[in-house]
């Protein structure tokens, strides 16, 4: 959560608020990472604002009520999630999300189980934390039984590697990050080359590169069908021939939750498991699987320059500044990827809910912030015959 | 693309973690959308998506944009291309694929799977209906019920669909003419009867100008039913699931270290709490249920599609493709089948050929051993034919080579499925749908089904057996033995050679030819061949095997009618005129000691099953004798 040094105002509010929480935790007997998660719905909300992090008033208001709440003996918070007039033409107790998942889960254990070699594609954004969450559910109480794996294009954030590096450490969990060393050595970088050739060569044929190296027969990857309008028809499971081509005409049918992995030797598949998930859905289930991502996510003062009415954070010195001087301003990101090529939003929403409330109130698609989409019409699918994930 | 009504919008800013909560609690449905060409489904889903005001501020622009560059409809805007994806059929200006969208109102999520209308697609039409809950089914106002609406209504019945609406489309061309309505309504009734659903509801649109599309339509003040949208967020369409038998078909056991062995799968159907007595099947093994687990901790019951692990209280043997079911309802087993089949492959169905069949979490050989009829899908009538073509229907019979566990499809969908593969290709050919089982029940679930001989036999569809090649040194044995072997191989039979080249290298390379050596040389290999049976082989032993009472003693470890003495009695001249190897040569000069009926005595047979000699007869022929002796004692008919 991006909590930010405090800038004075709520001082004297944030402070009875947390004496509050305090004595909660002490007289009812729950941890105060139970009720921090009450009132933020974050476990480490109140710490943080305890070591002089700040939040916004609206979030403020909302804590406070329900502590209110909460100190007479009820919880509006679980209240109004029981009454649902139409829990009852479920025929059990799942809800979307809960078939989401499932499904996920289906499809994860059968790739483990009928391929050779599969890998988990892993970008460190959150739809790829959603997809590791649901591998370590998928197997639990196994580890997963395939690596992960990063294609880095030497260009991410600098906190998105920091966070893999820390999440894989973290789960014990095998991980394969692969550089396209021939890009390396030839300079190749979007300021210098252009996001086009960039994005060829340091992640389509570096995911290329990686495939073959290590001989991966599945692929698991984040897509989702909601993106973009080609991937809407796009299989859960995507035939690739041994150079890795996709043929959106001779797509296998796939009928109820069975499916064809066979293949040849030399062909792989890339395996979607949150292809019937929406953006709304990877962001609730977040929310309520309570799953750790990336700050970047979450609005900050981050040092920023407007190109084409992008805004574009200055992550490291490589970024060449003609005269620009980056601002400081409070930004998100909707999408993570290559930081040059990754547009910042500007935002006041650090938890997640705030984010939640801006994407439904937002009037824009999430790709939109992706730079290498606007290149051409239809481009998602071109780029996806020569092999892009 | 994310769906939102008005309504939303003000809890939304309001307070969003109350429409979170909300919103997580929603009910779900799938349904698909499918008509002939130019019904104008992808305009109907667009105008559900643009109707429902939530469309992105960048869509909205893409789509206006689209419409100067591609649009078929003017100045209006052409809501197809806001779902029609794939460059490829934006030119066409057809749907040739499934396309999914997603979609979201105050009451229900959708998943929507726009199917193809073009009647070469119909595989694809199949492929969305299988996970459908119900099916919108777009008519034309002008032209009427036409061949692919039936088609397409019988498959989306055939795939178990129960609930169907037919959008009545293009009612703004027949001038909301509600005499026309009626006569489609009535036209499409007759029809329909004996497809089995348990609802139909038409209702008079045009999904152009958004009558009776959220809101129903001033234009068609004579219709009493209602709107689309307000009629899929409040249809009841999911079965039964959790009132049908307890079914988990296995997908992956879990083993994370020695002390732990759960069985990951999804619920099929019914429930399940821990103390649950289950039967595994094939194994047909009893056990409890201990524990269901789950990363979020255990499940005091599990229920239809749910991802859970399960443990059991005993330790007994179960692997991927079992399935675990109510101790007191087990799925029935079978390797002989009556099922439906619809073809989904350019190439023609092959009666005969093998095929690769896939059901949850199995595959088995399978062949397709008699098409019974194929179905008329205008008329539902009875057709003879010899083969499936592309986007037939037919109702065949199927031979697998293992038993699996099934229900037929009518009583569950999930257990009752199967996708048919191409060896050579790997591509999906065709859907099935089990009918019934064309053995009698033989009760098998209720005992232990120890694999054994008869078992392993049974699957080669044959009765194993020895072929004991007897003879002197160069009398044909193994010359007629090979021919054999490759005429019982040619009809499909599962065969094993056994004869000095590759036991005295190997097993027997200890062993010299002092008669001692040479009855012990037998008996091991009469134990191997006795191993090979069991195995259910037909075993062709090819030795010399000089001595009576060894002969007796590989005869007397088999049982009656599994050991066929075949003695080659080419005479001794013969042979040795033959001298194929040069070893009579070398015995009468002395330079190999104890060789048969040179220095060896040579004890003939008094009772051989079979008797050649191939001095008289060719080898070809002798091979014919011995294939008909195996056809004619029922060896191979099994």
């Amino acid at each position: 959560m991006g909590f930010i040094p405090q800038s004075g105002g709520q001082m004297a509010e944030i402070e009875t608020l947390i004496a509050r929480a305090e004595a909660l935790a002490f007289s009812s007997g729950l941890s105060l990472s139970t009720v921090s998660r009450k009132l933020f719905n974050d476990g480490k909300a109140i710490n943080r604002l305890r070591e002089g992090g700040q939040c916004t008033l609206k979030t403020m208001q909302t804590a406070q009520s329900r502590l209110a709440e909460l100190e007479q003996g009820t919880s509006a918070a679980t209240t109004n999630v029981e009454s649902d007039p139409n829990a009852i033409l479920s025929p059990s107790a799942m809800t979307h999300l809960d078939r989401l998942e499932a499904e996920a889960i289906h499809i994860m254990r059968e790739v483990a189980a009928e391929t050779e070699h599969p890998v988990m594609l892993y970008s460190v954004g959150k739809d790829s934390a959603v997809m590791l969450h649901l591998a370590l559910k998928a197997f639990y109480p196994s580890k997963p039984p395939f690596p992960l794996m990063h294609v880095d294009t030497t260009w991410k954030f600098r906190e998105m590697i920091k966070f893999r590096d820390d999440t894989v450490k973290k789960l014990g969990l095998d991980l394969i990050v692969h550089t396209n060393q021939e890009g390396v050595a030839q300079g190749v970088g979007p300021f210098t080359h252009g996001s086009q050739m960039h994005t060829d060569v340091m992640k389509t044929q570096a995911l290329k590169q990686a495939l073959d190296k290590h001989k991966f027969d599945a692929a698991f990857g984040g897509a989702r069908r909601d993106e973009e309008k080609s991937r809407a028809k796009e299989r859960i499971f995507s035939f690739r021939s041994a150079n890795h081509r996709w043929d959106p005409k001779n797509q296998r049918p796939e009928l109820w939750n069975i499916y064809n992995t066979r293949i040849a030797k030399g062909e792989s598949i890339r395996v979607f498991p949150i292809s019937n998930w929406t953006e709304l859905d990877i962001w609730q289930y977040i929310y309520r699987e309570k799953i750790d991502i990336v700050p970047l996510y979450f609005a900050a003062k981050r040092p920023v320059v407007e190109r084409d009415g992008t805004l574009i954070m200055v992550d490291d010195d490589r970024m060449p500044l003609n005269g620009e001087k980056p601002k400081e301003e409070m930004v998100r990101f909707r999408t993570l990827g290559c930081y040059p090529l990754t547009g910042a939003v500007r935002s006041k929403a650090t938890t997640l809910p705030e984010i939640i409330q801006e994407m439904l109130v937002a009037r824009n698609s999430e790709r939109e912030g992706r730079v290498i989409d606007h290149d051409q019409a239809a481009s998602m699918e071109k780029k996806k015959q020569e092999g892009y994930f | 693309m994310s769906v939102t009504l008005e309504a939303d919008k003000k809890l939304i800013s309001e307070d969003v973690v109350a429409y979170l909560a909300a919103h997580e609690k929603k009910s779900m449905l799938r349904f698909i959308t499918c008509g002939s060409v130019d019904d104008g489904k992808s305009t109907l889903i667009g105008r559900l998506l643009y109707d429902s005001k939530l469309l992105y501020d960048d869509q909205v622009s893409a789509l206006e944009r689209d419409t100067k560059k591609h649009g078929t409809q003017g100045d209006k805007i052409d809501f197809a291309l806001l779902v029609d994806g794939l460059a490829a059929e934006r030119e066409l200006g057809i749907t040739i694929d499934v396309a999914y969208r997603y979609g979201s109102t105050e009451k229900r999520k959708f998943i929507v799977a726009d199917t193809p209308g073009h009647e070469q697609y119909t595989r694809n039409m199949a492929t969305g209906a299988s996970t459908a809950d119900l099916a919108v089914i777009l008519v034309d106002a002008r032209r009427g019920v036409l061949t692919q609406t039936r088609r397409h209504s019988y498959i989306v019945s055939l795939l178990g669909i129960r609930n169907v609406v037919i959008a009545i489309n293009k009612m703004d061309l027949v001038d909301y003419s509600e005499d026309r309505f009626n006569e489609i309504e009535a036209e499409y009734r007759a029809f329909a009867k004996d497809l089995g659903f348990e609802s139909i509801v038409c209702i008079p649109m045009s999904a152009l100008e958004g009558d009776n599309i959220t809101t129903k339509s001033a234009n068609t003040r004579w219709h009493n039913g209602p709107a689309l949208l307000p009629y899929l967020e409040t249809v009841k369409v999911r079965g039964t699931l959790t009132e049908k038998p307890f079914r988990m078909p296995v997908q992956w056991v879990n083993r994370p270290n020695l002390d732990f062995r759960g069985f990951s799968g999804t619920v099929a159907t019914g429930t399940i709490k821990p103390g649950d007595e289950i039967v595994v099947l094939p194994a047909a093994k009893r056990s409890k249920v201990k524990t269901i687990i789950t990363m979020d901790g255990e499940l005091a019951e599990a229920s239809p599609d749910m991802a859970v692990t399960i443990t059991l209280e005993d330790e007994i043997d179960i692997s991927r493709g079992d399935i675990i079911c109510a101790g007191n309802a087990p799925a029935e087993q079978s390797d002989q089948f009556a099922a439906h089949l619809l073809w989904m492959a350019e190439d023609e169905l092959f009666p005969g050929r093998q095929y690769l069949l896939k059901t949850a979490n199995r595959i088995v050989p399978v062949t397709v051993t008699e098409l019974k009829h194929k179905v008329n899908v205008n008329t539902l009538e009875h057709m003879s034919g010899k083969t499936l073509e592309l986007n037939e229907v037919g109702f065949c019979n199927l031979n697998l080579a293992h038993p699996i566990a099934f229900d037929p499809y009518t009583e569950n969908r999930r257990t009752g499925s199967f996708i048919l593969i191409d060896r050579r290709t790997n591509s999906t050919i065709g859907a099935g749908l089990i009918d019934f089982s064309l053995r009698r029940a033989k009760n098998v679930h209720w005992q232990d089904l120890d694999v054994n001989k008869e078992v392993r036999a049974s699957v080669k569809h044959q009765r194993p057996c020895v072929l004991w090649f007897t003879g002197l040194s160069g009398s044909g044995k193994s010359t007629v033995a090979n021919l054999v072997e490759k005429r019982l191989h040619d009809m499909g039979r599962h065969t094993y050679t056994l004869d000095g080249d590759n036991v005295r290298h190997g097993l027997n390379k200890d062993l010299g030819f002092t008669d001692a050596d040479r009855v012990e040389n037998i008996r091991r290999v009469g134990e191997t061949s006795k191993l090979m049976v069991d195995a259910g082989l037909i075993v062709l032993v090819s030795f010399i095997s000089p001595f009576q009472s060894e002969r007796r003693m590989a005869r007397e470890l088999l049982n009656d009618g599994e050991f066929v003495e075949v003695f080659i009695s080419t005479p001794l001249e013969v042979c040795e005129q033959r001298d194929v190897k040069g070893l009579y040569a070398r015995a009468r000069r002395g330079e190999i000691k104890n060789f048969t009926g040179i220095d060896s005595d040579y004890e003939a047979p008094t009772a051989a099953e079979l008797n050649l000699n191939t001095a008289d007869i060719p080898a070809e022929d002798a091979a014919t004798s011995i294939v008909e002796y195996l056809q004619e004692n029922g060896y191979l008919n099994v």
